[in-house]
C-alpha cells in the first residue's frame, strides 16, 4: 500500500502475511520476503489459512444448507444451482471413475467448489482487501489461497496419499509395486522402469498444483500489474476484460483438478493388466 | 513462495472439508435428486396409464350412448305398439258394450209390448165381457163363460 514504485507494490502484493519464529528467535508477522523466507518451514501463512478456511466454511454452508432442506416438490433456486452443480460432478465421476468407492465424488465435489471459491477470490479488486486489511494494521493480505503454492501442494499431495493407499488396497502391496517395476518394459528392465514410473507417478501431484498455482498466480499478477502500472481512471480498459476471461479461467482451473484427481485416482482403483 | 506449514494447515482443512461434504452432504442431496428421479418417472407412468384410462372411458361412453339410444327406440316402439292394441282393445269392448245395451233395451221395450198387449187384452175382455153383459142385459155367469172367456182374451 505504502509501496512507492511499481516494484514494490507488486513485490508487496504477492507477498504472503507469514507467522513463524524470526531470526532472533522471537515468534511473530515477517515484514518482507526476506523474513519469511529466513523461517523456513516451521511458518504459517495466514492470509492464506484464513481465506481458505473462510472459502471452505462457506461451501460447507451453502451446501449443507440445501442438503437439509433438500425439497423434492419445490426446489428453491439455490437448491437448483447447487443440484445443477452436483449434477455435473456426478456425472464427470460417472465417467471418468469405473470403481466403486464412496469418497470420489464428495472430495470431487469439495475439489471443485471449494478451488471455484478460492479461484473467485482473484475477482475481488486486488487492492480492497489489503487496503481494509492495512487499516487495521495488517501488513500482508493475499486473499487467493490458490496463488500460494502451500495451498495447492496441501491439496495435490493429499490426492497423492489417496492415490498411493488406493493403489495399494485394490491391487495390494504387490500389485502395485508391480506396476512400478514391471511397466512399460516389462521385468528385465525393471530399474528403467521404476524411474520412469516413478518419475511419471510423481509428476501427477506435482503438475496438479503447480497447473493450478501457475493459472492462479500469473492471473493475479496480471491484474497486480495493471493496478501497479496503469493510472487508476485507465484501469478497468484492462482489468474488465480480464477479469471477465479469468471467469473462464478460474472456473476452468476448478475443473481440470476435479476432473484430474478422478482420473488419477480411477487409474489407481485400475489394474493395467 | 515459502513451503511452510500451511501445506499440512491446508491438507488438513482439506481433509475436514471433504469428510464434512461425505458425510453431511454429497449423500443427502444425491437421495433428493434419485427421490426426485423416481417421482418424476412415477408421474409419468401415472400420466400414461391416465391417457389410456380416458381413452377407454371414452369408448365406454360411445357404447353406453349407443345402447341407450337403441333401447330408447324399442321402448319408444313397443310403447306405440302396445297403446295401439289399447285402443283397439277398447274399440271392441265399446263395440260389445254397445251391442249390450242395445240388446237389453231391445228386450226391456218388447217386455213393456208384452205387458201393455196383455193388459190391453184384460181391459178388452173386460170391455167386452161388459158390452156383452149390456147386450144380453143380463148378468152372465163370469164362472160359467170363464172359459169361453179365457178362450176369447187369448184369440186377442
Amino acid at each position: 500500500m505504502a509501496a512507492a514504485t511499481p516494484a514494490e507494490y507488486i513485490s508487496h502484493h504477492i507477498q504472503n502475511l507469514t507467522f513463524g519464529q524470526h531470526a532472533d528467535g522471537t515468534w511473530g508477522v515477517a515484514h518482507g520476503a526476506k523474513e519469511a523466507a529466513e523461517m523456513g518451514f516451521i511458518a504459517l501463512n495466514l492470509d492464506t489459512m484464513f481465506w481458505s478456511l473462510l472459502t471452505g466454511i462457506l461451501f460447507c454452508y451453502l451446501f449443507r444448507v440445501v442438503a437439509r432442506d433438500a425439497s423434492i416438490d419445490k426446489p428453491s433456486r439455490w437448491q437448483l444451482c447447487v443440484e445443477m452443480v452436483v449434477e455435473m460432478v456426478a456425472g464427470s465421476v460417472r465417467d471418468a471413475f469405473h470403481g466403486r468407492n464412496a469418497l470420489i465424488a464428495p472430495l470431487a465435489l469439495t475439489i471443485f467448489v471449494w478451488i471455484f471459491l478460492m479461484n473467485l477470490m482473484d475477482l475481488v479488486p486486488v487492492d480492497f482487501i489489503p487496503f481494509v486489511s492495512h487499516l487495521v494494521g495488517i501488513e500482508y493480505m493475499k486473499m487467493v489461497p490458490t496463488t500460494d503454492v502451500n495451498a495447492t501442494f496441501g491439496m495435490s499431495l493429499s490426492i497423492f496419499g489417496l492415490m498411493v493407499y488406493y493403489g495399494i488396497k485394490v491391487k495390494g502391496f504387490g500389485g502395485f509395486f508391480g506396476e512400478l517395476a514391471f511397466h512399460p518394459f516389462g521385468k528385465a528392465f525393471l530399474p528403467i522402469n521404476l524411474v520412469l514410473e516413478t518419475v511419471s507417478m510423481l509428476a501427477k501431484p506435482l503438475s496438479l498444483s503447480l497447473r493450478l498455482f501457475g493459472n492462479m498466480f500469473a492471473g493475479e499478477l496480471v491484474f497486480v500489474l495493471i493496478a501497479a502500472l496503469i493510472p487508476f481512471w485507465l484501469q478497468w480498459a484492462l482489468s474488465v476484460p480480464w477479469a471477465i476471461f479469468h471467469i473462464l479461467v478460474i472456473t476452468l482451473q476448478a475443473y481440470i483438478f476435479m476432473m484430474l484427481t478422478i482420473v488419477y485416482l480411477g487409474q489407481s482403483h485400475e489394474s493395467h493388466d | 513462495m515459502n513451503m511452510n506449514l500451511t501445506l499440512l494447515g491446508q491438507a488438513i482443512s482439506f481433509a475436514i472439508f471433504v469428510w464434512f461434504c461425505m458425510k453431511y452432504v454429497w449423500p443427502p442431496i444425491l437421495q433428493a435428486l434419485e427421490d426426485r428421479e423416481a417421482k418424476i418417472a412415477d408421474g409419468l407412468a401415472a400420466a400414461e396409464r391416465g391417457k389410456q384410462e380416458l381413452e377407454q372411458a371414452a369408448q365406454g361412453k360411445e357404447e353406453a350412448l349407443r345402447e341407450g339410444r337403441d333401447k330408447a327406440q324399442e321402448f319408444i316402439t313397443q310403447a306405440q305398439k302396445r297403446s295401439d292394441e289399447i285402443v283397439e282393445a277398447a274399440k271392441v269392448t265399446a263395440r260389445e258394450e254397445a251391442e249390450r245395451i242395445k240388446l237389453a233395451a231391445q228386450a226391456e221395450i218388447e217386455q213393456n209390448q208384452n205387458q201393455a198387449r196383455e193388459a190391453l187384452r184384460l181391459e178388452v175382455g173386460k170391455l167386452a165381457l161388459a158390452g156383452a153383459e149390456q147386450v144380453l142385459m143380463r148378468e152372465v155367469d163370469e164362472s160359467a163363460h170363464r172359459d169361453v172367456l179365457a178362450k176369447l182374451s187369448a184369440e186377442l
